[in-house]
């Protein structure tokens, strides 16, 4: 790390989890213990070389890393500018890049000591890749999952069940992520002597966003080491979808101190930024929800928006703290892309790359097939494919009006 | 800390302290409401300010949340209620209890002027734990109006005394280390907990959660200094609607009659 750096991007957050004005812990009183010994034992964990070589460990030989990088020809050869590379996280066990932060979360909760874990989904792939190493670990595990995304991601839920987890479909609200979320915090403090609440994304109190971060960095610490050995460079322009912020911060945060790299963070503008989406820092301002502040889609009153994406994974009306600092401070620059417009990226990777790429990184190939064109040939632009399209055939069928 | 306060915890026997959600089922609605919570024998109103993402809340509490806001409930509408409810009951201590994202979207100077203007004793964040204080504690000080902190079962003699500092008014116990609702603690347990906590603790402390009958109360107030009830009065609410003030009063008097009557130990 570092750490002794004032001027770097990357020593973030403070010792009281605060990144600028952004994140800290906004909990119930009951949970602020609990939080407080995760974040000593994390600081122990991270300390720890057994930690990080089990942690290694099953990240090669269970989830399948390093994730290849690798160059789109054909989406280069189509968007006629900038080189198209992929970092291939979609090809990791359970098909997102969600696993990396699971397997970190649940060797936290073995060291505390915890016989039960909890979590939220929105599309399913944070459940799927929770259940998977509750299963591997042999762990009890309850999925939370609004019961509007229950119905749109019908496979995962299957999924989950067959890996010998109970998911409770969650009916408050508009039953999509955030009330799964409400819903797992609420069961975490009736069950916090046993239960640790393995978090998703890069958001909710201290230290979850440092922890999921340092978790996820490990596709950007790939993906450099494998940009440099590959083509003696870094890239130019990085780009990632963002729900709550979790692959794009695993990929900008190990770069983020490259002066020469510049980071796009691509929101979901929904049916339209005039219209409902799930684009909380182009929409939104600041707030305090889920144990962070950070940006909120809110009314003047406080009283938190619902989002709207087709896309149940970026279907979230906050954002992880990080980006929200990293937004204000300029490093980042971040753009959003509606519906239509991830649809039709979908289908372009399908068609010219073969690969079926989940609804979320449609949206970085979105803001990619515009830019890319902009971007002379000799530049690089890196994506992140942080997941694989299986769960979203359905759902993609259904808006293009085909029926399986 | 607010005379008020201080004075409904000197009244020679246990506080008892009433929740309800403001604007539920209708802002108009929550006058007679409250009302009726002073005529039963309240003393001390805790009023809540609806939040579409209650956390902390049980079933009841975040539909009762639901049906304000459904019923078009703003901030505005909650500060209003508030104010003609000081410009009736001059003696009656009100308390906020909510998140943090409604009280603190306009700043937390605004928030603690309009509870000043309002008349507001003190205000309960469920979600600023004393490490994220300086959010709204040193404007409501600044304001005279009492900062009340939650303690719970996790919250261990080392940590007390952060969650002590800087509150006042009262110390709100949460008896379950769980959500509002119909879970509640065995006797013996609190007890334990009113021990531990009131060799710290220099202001009232008033127990909560899970508590809705009389025959509950009533043991609880002789171990605490006060006694607080919500989701059971919320629940008639939710069945009486516009009409809930009298089942309201009657409840709220038979919880006064026990709390009062509980002979208190002396500390
Ligand atoms: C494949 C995929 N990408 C992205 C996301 C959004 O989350 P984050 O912004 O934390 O990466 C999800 C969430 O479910 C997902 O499944």
């Amino acid at each position: 790390m570092t750490a002794q750096n004032p001027n770097s991007y990357r020593n973030q957050p403070d010792d009281r989890g605060h990144f600028g004005q952004f994140g800290g812990r906004y909990v119930a009183e009951t949970l602020m213990p609990l939080i407080l010994d995760l974040e000593q034992e994390y600081r122990r964990a991270k300390a720890d070389p057994a930690f990080q070589a089990e942690f290694d460990d099953l990240l090669e030989h269970y989830v399948g890393r390093p994730s290849p990088l690798y160059f789109a020809p054909r989406l280069t050869e189509e968007l006629g500018g900038a080189q198209v590379w992929f970092k291939r996280d979609e090809l990791n066990h359970t098909g997102a890049h969600k696993i990396n932060n699971c397997i970190g979360q649940i060797l936290l909760a073995i060291r505390m000591g915890k016989t039960r874990i909890i979590a939220e989904t929105g599309a399913g792939q944070h459940g799927v890749a929770t259940a998977t190493v509750c299963a591997r670990f042999g762990l009890p595990c309850v999925i939370f999952m609004g019961a509007t995304d229950v119905a749109r991601q019908a496979p995962n839920v299957f999924r989950m069940k067959l890996l010998g987890a109970e998911v409770v479909p969650v009916t408050a609200g508009a039953a999509t992520l955030k009330d799964a979320m409400n819903e797992a915090l609420r069961d975490w403090v009736a069950n916090v002597h046993d239960t640790f609440y393995i978090i998703g994304t890069a958001a909710g109190p201290h230290p979850y966003p440092e922890l999921v971060r340092d978790f996820q960095s490990v596709i950007g610490k790939e993906a450099r080491a494998q940009m440099l050995s590959r083509t003696g460079r870094l890239p130019d322009l990085l780009v990632a979808a963002i729900g709550g912020g979790s692959n794009a911060i695993g990929l900008f945060h190990p770069f983020l101190d490259d002066p020469s790299v510049k980071m796009l963070g691509v929101e979901a503008a929904g049916h339209g930024l005039d219209k409902e989406h799930a684009a909380s820092l182009a929409g939104g301002r600041p707030g305090i929800l889920h144990g962070n502040k950070t940006y909120l889609l809110q009314d003047e009153d406080g009283q938190i928006l619902e989002g709207h994406s087709i896309s149940a994974g970026l279907d979230y009306p906050g954002i992880g703290p990080e980006h929200a600092w990293l937004k204000e401070s300029g490093r980042v620059e971040y753009t959003s892309v509606t519906d239509t417009e991830a649809l039709d990226a979908f289908q372009l990777l399908c068609r010219t790359e073969g690969i079926i790429p989940a609804l979320e990184p449609s949206h970085a190939i979105a803001a990619v097939k515009k830019i890319a064109p902009t971007m002379p040939k000799d530049a690089i632009l890196l994506a992140n494919l942080c997941g694989r399209g299986d769960k979203d055939i359905f759902a993609v069928a259904e808006h293009l009006g085909v029926s399986l | 800390m607010s005379a008020r306060l201080s004075a409904a915890f000197a009244k020679g026997h246990a506080a008892l302290v009433c929740f309800v959600t403001a604007g539920d089922p209708t802002p108009d609605a929550t006058s007679a409401i409250l009302d009726a919570l002073v005529e039963g024998g309240a003393d001390v109103i805790e009023l809540g300010m609806p939040f579409t993402d209650p956390m902390a809340d049980g079933p009841a509490i975040q539909l009762a949340n639901l049906r304000s806001l459904g019923a078009g409930t703003r901030t505005a509408d909650i500060l209003r209620i508030a104010k003609d409810f000081r410009a009736r009951h001059p003696d009656t201590p009100l308390v906020l209890m909510g998140y943090a994202n409604p009280m603190t979207t306009r700043g937390p100077e605004w928030f603690a002027d309009a509870c000043a203007d309002a008349g507001i004793d003190g205000v309960i964040c469920v979600d600023i734990p004393p490490e994220e204080d300086a959010e709204l504690g040193p404007w409501l000080r600044a304001k005279g109006i009492s900062p009340i902190r939650l303690a719970t079962p996790t919250t261990d003699a080392a940590r007390l005394p952060a969650v002590l500092d800087g509150s006042s008014g009262f110390l709100y116990y949460v008896s379950v280390a769980g959500i509002t609702g119909k879970q509640s603690a065995a006797l013996d347990s609190i007890e334990q907990a009113m021990t531990r906590i009131k060799a710290t603790a220099t202001i009232p402390v008033a127990v909560g959660f899970g508590v809705r009958t009389p025959e509950q109360a009533g043991p609880i107030a002789r171990v605490a200094d006060g006694v607080v009830v919500g989701s059971a009065l919320v629940d008639l609410v939710a069945e009486h609607g516009v009409n809930a003030a009298e089942p309201v009063r009657k409840l709220v008097s038979a919880l006064a009659e026990a709390v009062h009557s509980a002979r208190k130990e002396v500390a």
